[in-house]
């Protein structure tokens, strides 16, 4: 270790230092000159103040803890089916921007460059403000094959009614268990007799099977609820039973999957791109069947591309949700950030809470990533 | 003659395939045509369903019929080739086709046919189409936020002056183009934020920072008289040592009278908005997130551990939180980090927060570059016994940034589509102004016409800079 080495590390650890004490030093005194302590035992006070939408029971009684739990389990919610509907339209529009017919190209293409090039945020006023505003008033809204209600005050569906909902999510879980099962006996007894057992068909009749013996055995049974019209008041009507999705949810996941669908399609198509000619030539040559050559060489080789870029579109995708808080979806930020901030004036305490929140959410994705992608990566002997 | 066979057409009776095929097509096409256009139904005397599917069932014939591999006539190969390969690209090319024909119209009474371009009020739009009377109204607003009316030449004369100024690159001779780099990242920024300040904000004529632009002024001046070898500790001390003397020592006390007099009216930042503010804070953001982003990067892959692990923590940070939260966290957490005199306006602010942010996201992308060059670049530079700086400058650097260009890119677009969000510290660019205008009671109702507007804008500026990049990339791809 010479001079040379020791001191730049020496002067940035200094300026760190200094700057991080500067910043602490600061708040220290403001937070003594308003009266605040630093502390994080307001969470366990009551809230006092009302989320309109909620996975969990809510209400104002509960604590500041609970109201950070129902921002989170929203912005999870809305990040899920966000990503289930950007890899479902990026994938098909990857694909598309491949195919050999001009139209669906240049429309795939179009598509793509139009989305991406607009800002998230104002995708989601359009949809919220222009687009989801254009909807008919409740008690005008004409079903959609009878059970479904699109209207203004957001989306009417049908919801399940349950018995012994336990016993059938057991049977599920079976179900996914013996084909773990079935996947592990197939590929052991293609690798030592080279037979091969059709593992697709078995898992989807075991997929079928388990739940429906749950159906006519387990005593399990579901009825379907249907959204039925009721008055309010003289002008005013909603639905009631069923399950009501909010605008303010719909136009999110609708803005975010359509934009980040176009990253998506993107990734897709240089993964499918980025496999060399060569690779399919040979697999066919070897007499390999389109669709094996497909599921076989063209896949395993592009899921290696697509995979590093499309998680971190899915992390993008999880850190724009936040945009919730321009239209008032109770997600993290508008929620905690935004309400709870106003009422406690704990700024430091909760901006650094919902950061942290976000950070593990990152860092927890990105590590199981990168262990799929270490699993799945070219073993080089 | 040969017999016709309708369910696999060949080569022998091209045309009889070919006119009926054809004219199959056309019918479809036809029917689809006058339905949408002139809503006539020429097929209404089938029922309902068959009726509507009609067409499609028709032309999917018809592109049968003329599906004919190696017929001879070139036009028919490229249509098979392109849109016609098998039965599942057909029917989706057609549908394609019904698609875009059927939403023509309506897409057209809105836009034109039946939109409203004259008048000044809500009571001008009564057609059923888009209102651009409104955008007309508010354009001013949309483009200036709250600037006051009566000053807004300030700011279109000083975007020429700086598009002109930035535009000095393509037309400097030889002798001056090496000077090139050093004016865009240090002179050119100064430039631009003297104008803002004074001209477009209207700052007293002198501020703090007078002093400190005097001090380097004078200083690089002399520093061209000073031997290279003391170039560097030069300039650590002695522009700081000017600056210093000429607050405290010469000017302090008759040039705070001096400091008084504006030559502009006083514009706030808070009333800054609309596409103006867009360009000032992509601008500035664009300006600083580069070299701060190029630093971290180089940090991260030092061999020095102290300095490593402080980039990536700091990269690490700032890749991991949303934007939102960070402009958050500038406008409520931050003044609690200064001393209670201490006052940062908060479109400094914003502009420090973004830049940040965007820095981690630069780096990252540049150490891409740095990791695809080969070790032999490094060994080769060391063994010309060059230092690290001298070896970044000259042989690192620009070939690893010439290979991140594409993402370089990518992350400035983004910077571009991030800056609406500074409507968090209630700072209005065009999206923000449209959310204001759609509130304003004499416009309710007019929500698609401004988001239409804004898209329109956002594609426009957006298209172009990956087009640019696109030839950046081009005109700079070298053969490796």
């Amino acid at each position: 270790m010479n001079f040379k080495k020791i001191l730049p590390q020496l002067l940035t650890l200094v300026v760190v230092i200094l700057v991080f004490g500067f910043f602490s030093y600061n708040a220290q005194v403001n937070m003594e000159n308003r009266g605040i302590t630093f502390g994080y035992g307001f969470l366990s006070q009551e809230s006092s103040f009302d989320v309109q939408f909620s996975l969990i029971e809510y209400d104002g009684s509960h604590s500041y803890f609970r109201a950070y739990l129902v921002g989170l389990l929203n912005t999870i919610l809305v990040s899920v089916i966000g990503i289930v509907f950007a890899t479902i339209i990026g994938v098909v529009v990857g694909i598309a921007r491949l195919s050999n017919n001009y139209l669906i190209e240049r429309t795939a293409a179009i598509y793509v460059e139009f989305f991406r090039n607009i800002p998230l945020l104002l995708q989601i006023f359009f949809w919220y403000f222009a687009a989801l505003r254009a909807l008919p008033l409740p008690e005008k809204a004409d079903p959609i094959f009878g059970v479904f209600f699109l209207t203004i005050k957001g989306f009417f569906v049908p919801a399940f009614v349950w018995n012994n909902l336990d016993i059938f999510i057991y049977s599920v879980i079976a179900a996914i268990i013996s084909i773990v099962f079935v996947r592990l006996y197939a590929k052991k007894k293609q690798e030592n007799q080279g037979i091969q057992t059709p593992v697709l068909s078995i898992s989807i009749g075991l997929l079928i099977i388990l739940p429906l013996l749950s159906f006519l055995l387990g005593g399990v049974n579901a009825s379907v609820e249907i959204p039925v019209i009721e008055q309010l008041s003289q002008t005013s009507f909603t639905f009631k039973g069923g399950l009501k999705l909010p605008p303010e949810l719909i136009s999110l996941a609708l803005a975010l999957s359509l934009y980040t669908a176009t990253f998506i399609a993107e990734c897709v198509r240089a993964g499918v791109q980025g496999v060399s000619k060569g690779q399919k030539e040979a697999a066919a040559s070897i007499g390999l069947t389109p669709n094996q050559v497909l599921k076989l060489v063209v896949m395993p080789q592009a899921l290696r591309i697509i995979i590093p870029p499309t998680t971190n579109q899915y992390l993008n995708l999880t850190k724009n949700s936040s945009l919730a808080a321009a239209i008032a979806y109770p997600d993290l930020v508008l929620v905690f950030a935004g309400t709870a901030l106003m009422q406690t004036g704990r700024a430091i305490e909760i901006v650094s809470i919902t950061m942290l929140t976000y950070l593990t959410l990152s860092i927890t994705i990105s590590i199981f990533m990168n262990w799929y992608n270490k699993k799945i990566a070219i073993k080089e002997k | 003659m040969n017999k016709l066979n309708f369910l696999s057409p060949d080569k022998n009776n091209l045309y009889a395939y070919l006119y009926s095929g054809i004219g199959l097509f056309s019918l479809s096409i036809l029917i689809v045509f006058l339905n949408s256009f002139f809503s006539l139904d020429l097929t209404s005397f089938l029922p309902g369903t068959i009726s509507y599917f009609l067409p499609l069932i028709i032309g999917f014939m018809g592109l049968h019929l003329i599906r004919i591999e190696y017929s001879g006539i070139k036009f028919l190969d490229i249509i098979n080739k392109n849109i016609n390969t098998n039965k599942f690209n057909a029917l989706l090319s057609l549908l394609i086709i019904f698609a875009v024909i059927k939403s023509l119209p309506p897409l057209l009474s809105w836009f034109i046919i039946d939109a409203n371009f004259a008048g000044d009020s809500k009571d001008a739009c009564s057609g059923s189409g888009a209102c651009w009377a409104y955008i007309k109204t508010w354009f001013n607003r949309f483009m200036y936020g709250m600037y006051p009316n009566a000053e807004q030449w300030r700011i279109n004369l000083s975007f020429i002056a700086l598009a002109f100024l930035g535009g000095v690159g393509f037309f400097a001779t030889e002798k001056f183009k090496k000077y090139l780099t050093l004016y865009y990242v240090i002179i050119y920024p100064i430039i631009a934020f003297l104008f803002i300040f004074f001209f477009i904000s209207g700052g007293p004529i002198f501020f703090d920072f007078s002093y400190g632009i005097i001090a380097a002024v004078i200083s690089i001046i002399i520093g061209f008289f000073i031997p290279s070898k003391f170039k560097m500790y030069y300039f650590l001390i002695i522009p700081i040592m000017i600056y210093i003397l000429l607050k405290y020592v010469f000017f302090y006390e008759e040039l705070i009278e001096l400091g008084k007099i504006q030559a502009f009216e006083w514009v706030e930042t808070g009333a800054w908005g609309g596409l103006s503010l867009t360009f000032i804070v992509s601008f500035f953001c664009l300006i600083f997130c580069f070299p701060i982003g190029l630093f971290l990067s180089l940090g991260r892959r030092s061999d020095l551990p102290i300095i490593k692990y402080i980039s990536i923590g700091f990269i690490e940070f700032w890749r991991g939180v949303p934007l939102i939260t960070v402009l958050f966290m500038s406008s409520v957490m931050f003044p609690m980090f200064l001393p209670e005199d201490m006052f940062i306006d908060k479109l400094v602010r914003v502009i420090i927060a973004i830049s940040l942010f965007e820095a981690a996201y630069v780096a990252e992308v540049i150490r891409g570059g740095l990791q695809a060059l080969p070790r032999g670049q490094y060994d080769a530079a060391k063994s010309l016994g060059m230092g690290y700086w001298k070896m970044h400058i000259f042989v690192i650097l620009p070939q690893a940034l010439k290979l991140v260009i594409p993402g370089i890119a990518n992350t400035f677009l983004a910077l571009v589509k991030d800056t609406p969000l500074i409507f968090v510290v209630g700072l209005l660019e065009i999206v923000g102004m449209l959310n204001l205008a759609k509130t304003n009671p004499e416009w309710l109702g007019f929500a698609m016409e401004g988001y239409v507007f804004a898209s329109i804008v956002f594609f426009i500026i957006c298209y172009a800079m990956s087009k640019y990049s696109y030839n950046l990339e081009q005109k700079y791809k070298t053969e490796r």
